[in-house]
């Protein structure tokens, strides 16, 4: 018997990885010897431009066939590298002001953002989990780095525990699976699967990943975790954790429910109309009732998961397009909004907020432009965002959803407002607001501002 | 369609809306400067406007001063701006109302000066896109980015339970136009791709869709009239808005949905038009009416103004539904009219509170021998309120209640008793204020100054102007009026065609 060993796996596909995950390995030892963080955040700066001009190169399948480059993952690696940039600008002066923040911060940026690249490429079920758990373990390590603050260590003791749950009914599900089709590979499953019948094994395991995956993007009824971690980890962890993650795990859901679970396409879009009306009620409902602002920001990010979700019921091209749209304009707003955070000094409490136009006028104006972005309202890019995914939406079908949506949307308003009322209509409680302006930060808000005025107001760019 | 030859519209939309920019980028301490450049940027934009009045084509239904261009290929959405018989007016009473606006806030506005002249820039600027919007989603974007400076300008600069007004305002609205834009996206899907008006406007969409869309976009303009059930945010956002936000608001932004109904629900649904007719005027018989009983209970001068703008926004509603000749132009015209009486009344309601910082009748009495030059301007506009011959407001709601008869006669004769109504409240208002004895809080007060006439003035000059001679008003809309009718006659027809080949085939 001769044993061929196997061939060298062609690498062009998996460039962008290696170059985030070798980046991240030397900065881990490069941190013990440059203390210099200016340095090391313009390194992960530069890598993020570096892959996104690699990716259109590296279209490709390796490593077997479970590794994926294509289009659909390109568009949300862009949206990674955008969503690392922003968070390292905003992080730079910002970690050094929250004092005991270890080293390995950015390293671990890199690393999570290399598990969120495996997940958007992965065309197997087993690189899809370790790229989660990459991801997912860096996470957990990033929202609780500042190690003497009680908050951001229970902030990562329950993401880590509600974490590994959801990791677990991801295993679960992909096990049975395995069990039905003998293969991890998404797109075999869907072969083997096209001829067999609706079973309950099958639909059980659906309901597993459905789970798992509602986890990661903080979908009501699994939400939990999310207002508690948002508010305890550093605030430029939590703009990252907002759009990152959230945006890898529809990343996946694209990619497996569109795929693998083609054949029983009414039942996970029934479960996903579900979580998506409740994800909608429960974040903006809630929301109504915070007095911090990350908190606010948290359930609107669940709020924001709802809306989504309804691109990804539509299930037309059309709509995962709206759904990569609604995610990029996203990203935008949202790190922007968090940037407004943590350039005050005293930022949390949505009380803080009083009477900003007052000492800060144009910081005030620039987070009214971010509150009415994420409502929704014209001429800012999140109305594009919303408008994109709502035609879809309807020209798949689901009109019900979207009335759903937008009443909902009116309700969002109230709490997005009530910023800009205390920011606007209030007197301020404070003698000064003091504000925290390095040029790295300066810079993350005028990107964000011009991107969601620029997108607003010519949203040919992207659609 | 005529096109531009200079994009007169695009200039009108986007002096103010730069014109904001600047402003916002003066020195904080310069008021003066600030107050001065709103002020030179809305008279240019008036004059500019001006000769929209001059170079009018009367004698043509068709749009003008057409601009066209590309904007999001993708979803076949154009820059497409244009203006007909029906909406040049509007855009000479925004931007008139615009100027009055800076000059009776020139010292009342004293807190963040820089962005209350900066709003109101943004919102002539939003104001002006609604009314020359062809294509939808452009009307859309200027019908909702209104919402954020007008909100600030209630929020901001307005009375003391503002806040609560404000919220209500954006809620309400907001709630409306949303699903205005499903309404919207459907119409885009079913009518081949296209938002442009002109284009969606040739089709004849099956009557179980029309119906639906209808209330779709119902429930935007109605909230912005407003008409009857939705009318609650108005005489609290009236209320305690500034001065120049009550004008606004009164003057131009309420007539915006009205205007909606003209443009858009009765060319794109004429079916289920002419099925709901009879509800929207049952609706607006019910707001003339319970608008002027609520009037005769109040003590709030504001509030009273607010009311009568439900009572008076019936008869409008009721001659657009009237869907006859001389409705519909009564209906315009009377937007026109309650544009500037109204407004008017809410500037000289400013006069008086920059003075004593109080709306409640109580405390007035007698002002008509402390202030006799204010009582005469008053005087003219409460008349014009309630629609005494050779005042505009007579020629306007004459011409409603013709068509309104024409339609229902019942519903006539009931809103015709609003025109009673209307007498009473107005003049009750007048004797409380102006006669019975002086009050001692105002015994001293100065009557108007130079600034104050001169803001007044135009509007009393147009007061009489329409009602003496209302024809230079009505010549703008006589043949777009005639279009919108034919729009619903043809399908009138065309309906009774498709019934008889109907029978015919049984």
């Amino acid at each position: 018997m001769i044993i061929v060993p196997p061939p060298f796996p062609n690498l062009t596909p998996f460039i962008p990885e290696l170059i985030v995950l070798s980046v991240a390995m030397v900065l881990l030892l490069l941190e013990i010897w440059v203390k210099n963080r200016v340095f090391i955040a313009g390194i992960c700066i530069l890598t993020g431009f570096a892959v996104i001009y690699c990716l259109n190169m590296s279209i490709g399948i390796t490593f077997n066939g479970m590794f994926i480059n294509d289009i659909y993952s390109v568009l949300f690696k862009i949206i990674f590298m955008v969503c690392l940039i922003l968070t390292v600008l905003i992080s730079l002066n910002y970690i050094d002001r929250e004092k005991p923040i270890r080293g390995e911060y950015y390293s671990l940026l890199l690393f999570a953002t290399a598990g969120m690249m495996l997940m958007a490429s992965a065309k197997d079920l087993m690189v899809l989990y370790l790229g989660l758990e990459l991801m997912a373990l860096s996470t957990y390590i990033l929202a609780g780095i500042k190690t003497l603050n009680i908050k951001s260590n229970e902030a990562a003791i329950k993401y880590f525990m509600l974490g590994a749950f959801s990791s677990a009914f991801l295993l679960f599900g992909i096990s049975m699976l395995y069990g039905l089709t003998a293969t991890t590979d998404i797109y075999l499953i869907a072969e083997r699967l096209k001829d067999t019948e609706r079973s309950l094994p099958l639909i059980l395991s659906m309901i597993m990943i459905v789970v798992a995956f509602s986890f990661k993007i903080a979908a009501a009824p699994f939400h939990m975790w999310s207002p508690d971690v948002y508010e305890g980890a550093p605030t430029s962890v939590t703009a990252f954790l907002s759009v990152g993650p959230k945006a890898a795990g529809f990343a996946v859901i694209g990619r497996v429910f569109y795929i693998a679970f083609e054949g029983i396409q009414p039942d996970w879009t029934t479960a996903f109309i579900i979580i998506s009306v409740i994800t909608m009620a429960i974040g903006n409902i809630v929301a109504l009732a915070q007095t911090n602002i990350k908190r606010m920001l948290a359930y609107s990010s669940i709020a924001h998961a709802g809306y989504i979700l309804i691109g990804i019921v539509t299930s037309t091209y059309e709509s995962l397009q709206a759904v990569i749209n609604y995610l990029m304009i996203y990203t935008f707003m949202n790190i922007g909004a968090f940037a407004i955070v943590i350039l005050l000094d005293k930022g949390e409490e949505i009380q803080d907020y009083n009477g900003l136009s007052k000492h800060r006028p144009l910081v005030a104006a620039i987070m009214l432009l971010f509150m009415f972005s994420l409502v929704g309202i014209p001429p800012t890019a999140g109305f594009i965002a919303k408008f994109n995914l709502f035609v879809s939406a309807i020209h798949g079908g689901q009109i019900w959803l979207v009335v759903i949506a937008v009443i909902f949307s009116a309700v969002s308003a109230f709490y997005y407002l009530r910023v800009v009322m205390n920011m606007y209509m209030k007197d301020p409680l404070v003698e000064e607001h003091q504000i925290h302006l390095s040029p790295s930060l300066g810079f993350a808000i005028f990107i964000t501002v011009v991107m969601v005025m620029v997108l607003g107001l010519f949203p040919s760019l992207i659609i | 369609m005529i096109q531009a030859k200079f994009p007169l519209l695009s200039v009108l939309i986007f002096v103010p809306v730069v014109g904001a920019i600047l402003v916002a980028l003066i020195s904080r301490q310069r008021e003066n400067l600030i107050r001065s450049a709103t002020l030179f940027i809305t008279l240019i934009v008036f004059l500019i406007s001006l000769s929209l009045f001059t170079s009018f084509d009367k004698t043509t239904r068709s749009m003008q001063f057409v601009e066209v261009y590309e904007w999001v290929p993708t979803f076949g959405i154009k820059y497409f701006l244009g203006i007909d018989g029906i909406s040049v007016l509007f855009i000479l009473l925004s931007t008139l109302l615009s100027v009055l606006c800076v000059t009776i806030s020139w010292f009342s506005i004293t807190k963040k000066v820089k962005e209350f002249y900066a709003s109101l820039l943004l919102i002539e600027g939003a104001m002006i896109g609604v009314f020359c919007s062809l294509d939808l989603f452009l009307f859309y974007i200027f019908w909702e980015a209104m919402l954020i400076p007008m909100y600030l300008l209630i929020g901001v600069w307005g009375g003391p339970n503002r806040i609560y007004a404000a919220i209500k305002f954006f809620l309400y609205t907001l709630v409306g136009s949303l699903l205005m834009l499903i309404g919207i996206i459907v119409l885009f899907l079913i009518g081949g791709g296209t938002f442009d008006l002109l284009k969606l406007m040739q089709y004849n969409y099956p009557y179980h869709i029309q119906l639906l869309l209808f209330w779709a976009f119902f429930t935007a303009f109605a909230v912005k009239v407003p008409m009857f059930p939705v009318h609650t945010w108005l005489p609290d956002a009236h209320t305690e808005a500034p001065t120049a936000g009550s004008v606004i608001l009164a003057g131009v932004l309420i007539k915006m949905g009205a205007y909606g109904f003209l443009r858009f629900s009765i060319p794109l649904f004429p079916d289920a038009t002419i099925s709901m007719a009879p509800v929207m005027m049952i609706l607006s018989v019910i707001a003339i009416v319970y608008g002027g009983f609520i009037c005769l209970g109040q003590t709030d001068l504001k509030r009273l103004i607010a009311y009568s703008s439900v009572s008076h926004m019936g008869f409008v509603t009721l001659g657009i539904f009237a869907l006859n000749t001389q409705g519909l132009q009564g209906g315009i015209l009377q937007m026109i009219n309650h544009g500037i009486v109204t407004g008017a009344l809410f500037l000289c309601v400013g006069v008086i509170y920059d003075r004593t910082h109080t709306r409640e009748m109580a405390d007035y009495g007698g002002l008509a021998t402390v202030m006799p030059v204010y009582s005469a301007f008053f005087m003219v506009f409460t008349l014009a309120s309630i629609g005494l011959p050779g005042t505009n407001g007579f020629v306007g709601e004459f011409l409603i209640l013709v068509g309104g008869f024409t339609a229902s006669k019942p519903l006539g004769v009931i809103a015709a008793t609003g025109i009673i109504i209307g007498a009473a409240y107005m003049l009750m208002l007048y004797q409380k204020v102006f006669f019975v004895e002086t009050n001692e809080k105002v015994a001293n007060l100065k009557d108007m100054d130079k600034r104050e006439i001169l803001t007044l003035l135009p509007l009393l000059i147009l007061v009489l102007w329409i009602g003496v001679y209302p024809n230079a008003f009505l010549g703008f809309m006589d043949e777009s009026v005639k279009g919108v009718l034919e729009r619903i006659d043809m399908q009138n027809q065309s309906v009774d065609l498709i019934e008889k080949l109907l029978e015919g085939l049984k």
